[in-house]
Formats: C-alpha cells, structure tokens, sequence
C-alpha cells in the first residue's frame, strides 16, 4: 500500500522549505500539520488549510541542490522535486500527514479535492501522485488528468512524474506518450519512457507521424524514441525516410532507433551512417539531447 | 462621461450573469477588478452539487472569461440567505465551503446574512461568521430588501456577538436610512447603485458629501435583473461632475473596496497594475470566449470612459 516511507518524506520536503520560507511561514504550516494529523470527522481543518497554502506560503521555486535531487531518488525511485513551489511542498506535506489508516475515509477525501481543485491544488495533487498511499486506486485519476487542457496540470501528471510509469495499465499509458507528443511537450521528461516502451505503442506513433507527414507537418525527432526497440518491416520504411529529410536532426534520430534495433536492415542502415554511430557509440548523442534540442527550438 | 481615466474596482458585480459585451464596457469604462459574491441564480437550487458546481465556475471559467478583457476576478464564496431556508440543502453546502472559501483568488464569505430574517437564516449566517474568523477571510454581508433597517443592525450585532472585527465586515446594500449606524459601529459601508430599487447615483453624491469616504464603498450589483454594469464608473463620473474631488472618488470607488477586500491576502494591486494586457487566443479546458470567425484581441485595453448618460435613479 505505500509507494514512499512517510516517515522519511516528510522531513525530507519541511527541510526544502526550511531552506526557503519565511520563519512565519513554517511556523503556519507547522500548525496546520499538528492540526491534520488529530483531523477526523468533515476533514474541514485540512481543506482549510490544503486551499489556503499559497496565501501563507507563497509560490516560489524551491532551490534544490543535486544532493538534494539525490536524496529524493533514493526515497523514491524517480521522485523529482526540481521544478516544485512552495505551494506544492506544502500541499504534499498536509495530504501526506492527513491520517490514512481507514482507507475509504482516506480516499474520499483525496477524491473530494480532485473534484473541487483549483489549478494550482491539480498541480501540487498530480505532482503528489508517487507519495500517495494506496496508489493502485489512483490510476484512473491519472488517466483524467492527462485529458485535460490545462498545460500546467498535464506536466504536472505526465512530467518528471515516475507515477504514471509504475501504475498505469499499457492502453493508457500509450495514450499519455501520444498526447505528450500531441499537445507539444518533451518526451525526455516522461519518466520511464524507454523501459515502458512497447510494440503497440510503436506502430501508433508511426501511424500519427504518417497523419502528421500526410497533412504537410512536422514530426518530432523524439517520437521515434519507444518506436527504436520496434522496428519491424512496416516501421523501417519511416526510418529510411527519416534518413532522407534535409534536417539532420531527424537523422540523428534514425541512427538512434536503429542503435535500439536488432531487425537487421536497421543495424545495415546505422552502418551506413559511421560518423551517426560513432556518435552514439562514445555516448555523445543521446535520445535526451534529442529532446533537450528539440525543446530549445520551440522557445 | 468624464473619469479622467480613474481605474475602478467594482466590489460587487454578479458576471456569470452577464456578457461579454457588459465586460468589454466595463474595462474601456475603467474598470480593472471586480468581486463576485456567491449568491441565488433566481430560482432555488435543488442540489448540493449545484451548489459545487457554481463555487468550481467562480474559481475557473468566470475568472478565465474575466481576464480575457482585463478584468482581474474574485469572489466571495458563501451560502445565500434565501437559499439558507431549505436546512437539508444548507447542511450540504456548508460541507462544501471549506474546500473553497480559501482558494485563490477568494477574498471573503459572502454574500451572507439574512433576508426573511427567519430562524434558518441565522443559523447559517452564524455558521458561516465562525469558519470566516477560523480562516480569517473578510464576510460580505447582503441586507434584506425589506425590513432593511432592523436586519441590517441584527447582522452586525451578531457578527460582533461571534467576535468579528468590524474592520472584517462589508454591509452591503446600504441607503441614508442605515449608513449611519454602520459608519459609527465601525463597519465598512458598501453602496449598490442599482436602478429602480436600492440606490440612484445622485443620491450616492449626497451621500459622499455629507459622510465623507471612510469606509464608504460603490458597488453595481449587476446580475440577471435589470442592473447596470457601470453604475461604479457612471457614479464617478457624476461625482467628479458634482464637485467631489479624484481623490476621493478613487477612495469610494476604487480604494476602500481593495482596503477591505485586501484583508484577505487574495486581492492585491500588482494583481492588474503588474499585467494590462489580453490575450484572447489563450483557452481554459480547451474553451474560449471567442466563436468561429472571430478575432481574439491581443494587447492593451484603452479606458475610453465613453458613455452616453451617468445618472442612475
């Protein structure tokens, strides 16, 4: 039933935020957690104080060191805190202290704040996803967030989240890679995005670049990331014409879906391109470079 | 009509009610925030769920419409006396206001208080003071149309009966026959200029130069009745044209409301002064105000201050 040891977690976001927020501030958020971990009954003390966070707590970037970054990995493989506010950390406090023992009572009043959020309460709550206990009866909650429009709340969901790669069934998880492509955000950020890579999921991204190349578009070198391992003998044909675009981008993504490849036209074309391998080979062109370069050109 | 390009803040203005032309009007009118009280849509609400549901579109699509002219959106979030008579239904909403009272954005319970002045009413209006002072947030008090004088003393001898500070309260809907007794116990004294009934503007004027602007706050209450959207800089304008200086319009129409309402920490003046411009290209939930065909407006608003008549009676 746990994904996290509470007990280490919590320590751990309080002295993020002791490194940031106002004497004052901690002192509220103290309060308010003594208060949450007594709560019974409505639960009105937590809403009170899960809505009212920014206005004690402010919404500034917490600065994390890569000792920090470290420390969240080790408690939780895939945890990344770099991009959260403060706002978030304390909202993540207050569920984690809420008591959790009777598990109906629990999840009703977690389920009772997906329904009312805000959209910064959607942020803290999907960012929150990989600490929750119970996290088998979340997986739809999951799949509803990444159908939103909001852009803040679908990084929130599908970003830097390890939730989404340890509990979602295939269907959805193949749903979510192809919306992050759909709606312009950087696959590197998908934790998980090779290991959960899939066949199924290869021949959907083939068939939207197909649609995309169709309507005239471009398609995003970092689609043919979870495609690499896929190759077959329908999917090489966009690998060769991948080859063939003016932009070496897009050959830098070939050669790296082949480097994935054991279908033997794959490895014949990577051989075909010696400088591309070498590349690879030492280590110097990554599927994240890909993404980081891909995302630079966006802005 | 004359403002001198007066930034205004109209403290009252029910928008789910009203379109987008009212706010493209209220933005060239000067008008830069507003503040939605939660009240009745006219008829009962038979659901709790309504009631969640309309608290969710004041935190979201109304303060996302708002914004695609300029406007900054807040809300006071509360259950209405009328609707306070039907107990079973009450009982479920006050379940519902701690998830909302303090969100983002919200600056007080409101609008609250009595209107047949029955025994529900004060139930709930109690009820409601007691999680304001817990959350610490302003309380936008509605005084009833009828029986106004005894009611509207009743909500403030309560309200300090439950220990809220005066400097908390917003009595609303006030006239000559009750501004004083407001006035002198400390509360602030919220003015709707609203045709036909509650207050003319030319009254308002008066009201001004005999009180002075401490504590006295213009509002349009604008919602599904006949109302006007720009009695806040229509009432300004007629001011300034009756001898009453900037200053102390900006105090009535547009200070003293962001004073109040400020006590929150939810409303602050960088809130609009730090961000003048649109963009109408932006969507919430994949929506937008705009319909095929149209145009989205990108950049700054001009306050024109243009308008055919400013009494209002």
């Amino acid at each position: 039933m746990y994904q996290v040891d509470i007990q280490q977690i919590q320590p751990f976001l309080l002295r993020l935020l002791h490194q940031i927020a106002a004497p004052e501030a901690i002192d509220w958020l103290s309060r308010k957690l003594k208060q949450v971990s007594a709560s019974s009954g409505t639960g009105k003390e937590f809403y009170l104080a899960f809505s009212s966070v920014p206005r004690y707590m402010g919404k500034a970037p917490l600065q994390l060191s890569e000792a920090d970054l470290a420390e969240a990995q080790r408690l939780r493989k895939g945890f990344n805190p770099a991009n959260w506010t403060t706002d978030q950390a304390a909202r993540t406090l207050l569920i984690l202290t809420l008591p959790h023992t009777d598990k109906a009572e629990f999840l009703t009043q977690i389920n009772k704040l997906f329904s009312t959020a805000d959209m910064g309460e959607l942020v803290a709550l999907y960012a929150a996803m990989p600490l929750l206990p119970y996290p088998e009866d979340f997986k739809a909650r999951a799949a509803e967030g990444f159908r939103t429009n909001m852009g803040n709340v679908y990084e929130a969901v599908a970003l830097d989240n390890p939730y989404p790669a340890d509990y979602l069934d295939e269907a959805a998880w193949n749903q979510m890679v192809l919306k992050t492509l759909f709606v312009g955000k950087p696959l590197f950020r998908i934790y998980g995005i090779d290991r959960r890579s899939n066949a199924r999921l290869a021949h959907i991204l083939s068939d939207y670049a197909h649609e995309r190349w169709a309507a005239g578009r471009t398609v995003s070198p970092e689609l043919w990331r979870p495609v690499g391992p896929f190759i077959d003998d329908i999917i090489i044909k966009d690998i060769r014409r991948l080859f063939d675009q003016p932009e070496e981008i897009q050959h830098e993504a070939a050669a790296l879906a082949c480097a994935q490849s054991s279908y033997p036209e794959a490895l014949e074309l990577l051989k075909a391109h010696p400088q591309l391998k070498n590349r690879i080979d030492s280590g110097e062109l990554t599927w994240d470079l890909i993404g980081a370069e891909t995302l630079a050109a966006q802005k | 009509m004359r403002t001198n390009n007066m930034l205004f803040i109209d403290p009252h203005a029910h928008m789910t009610s009203r379109t987008t032309d009212d706010y493209e009007r209220m933005r060239q009118a000067g008008i830069v925030a507003l503040i939605e009280p939660a009240f009745w849509l006219g008829q009962p609400r038979t659901e709790a769920g309504s009631f969640k549901d309309y608290f969710s579109s004041l935190v979201g699509w109304e303060r996302f419409r708002a914004s695609q002219f300029g406007i900054r959106h807040y809300c006071t979030i509360g259950l209405n006396s009328k609707e306070a008579n039907n107990e079973p239904l009450a009982e479920q909403v006050m379940e519902l206001l701690p998830l909302f009272i303090c969100k983002e954005g919200v600056v007080g319970v409101g609008e609250i208080g009595y209107d047949d002045q029955t025994a529900a009413e004060d139930k709930y209006f109690r009820l409601q003071l007691e999680l304001a002072k817990e959350a610490d947030m302003p309380v936008q008090i509605h005084t009833p149309h009828r029986d106004k004088k005894t009611g509207t003393i009743r909500s403030m001898e309560v309200s300090l009966e439950h220990g809220i500070e005066p400097g908390m309260v917003i009595i609303d809907h006030n006239n000559e026959e009750t501004v004083k007794d407001v006035l002198d116990r400390g509360f602030w004294a919220a003015f709707t200029i609203y045709p036909n009934s509650k207050m003319g503007n030319e009254r308002m004027v008066e009201v001004v130069k005999q009180y002075g602007t401490e504590r006295i706050i213009v509002n349009s209450s604008c919602d599904w009745g006949i109302s006007d959207p720009l009695s806040v800089p229509k009432t300004a304008s007629l001011m300034l044209e009756r001898g009453i200086s900037e200053a102390d319009v900006r105090m009535v129409c547009y200070q003293n409301a962001l004073s109040a309402f400020g006590q929150s920490g939810q409303m602050k003046e960088s809130d609009w002064l730090d961000a003048t411009t649109v963009d109408q290209r932006e969507k919430f939930s994949d929506n937008s105000v705009l319909r095929g065909g149209q145009t989205p407006v990108v950049g700054e608003i001009e306050t024109s201050g243009d308008m055919p008549s400013n009494i209002i009676r």
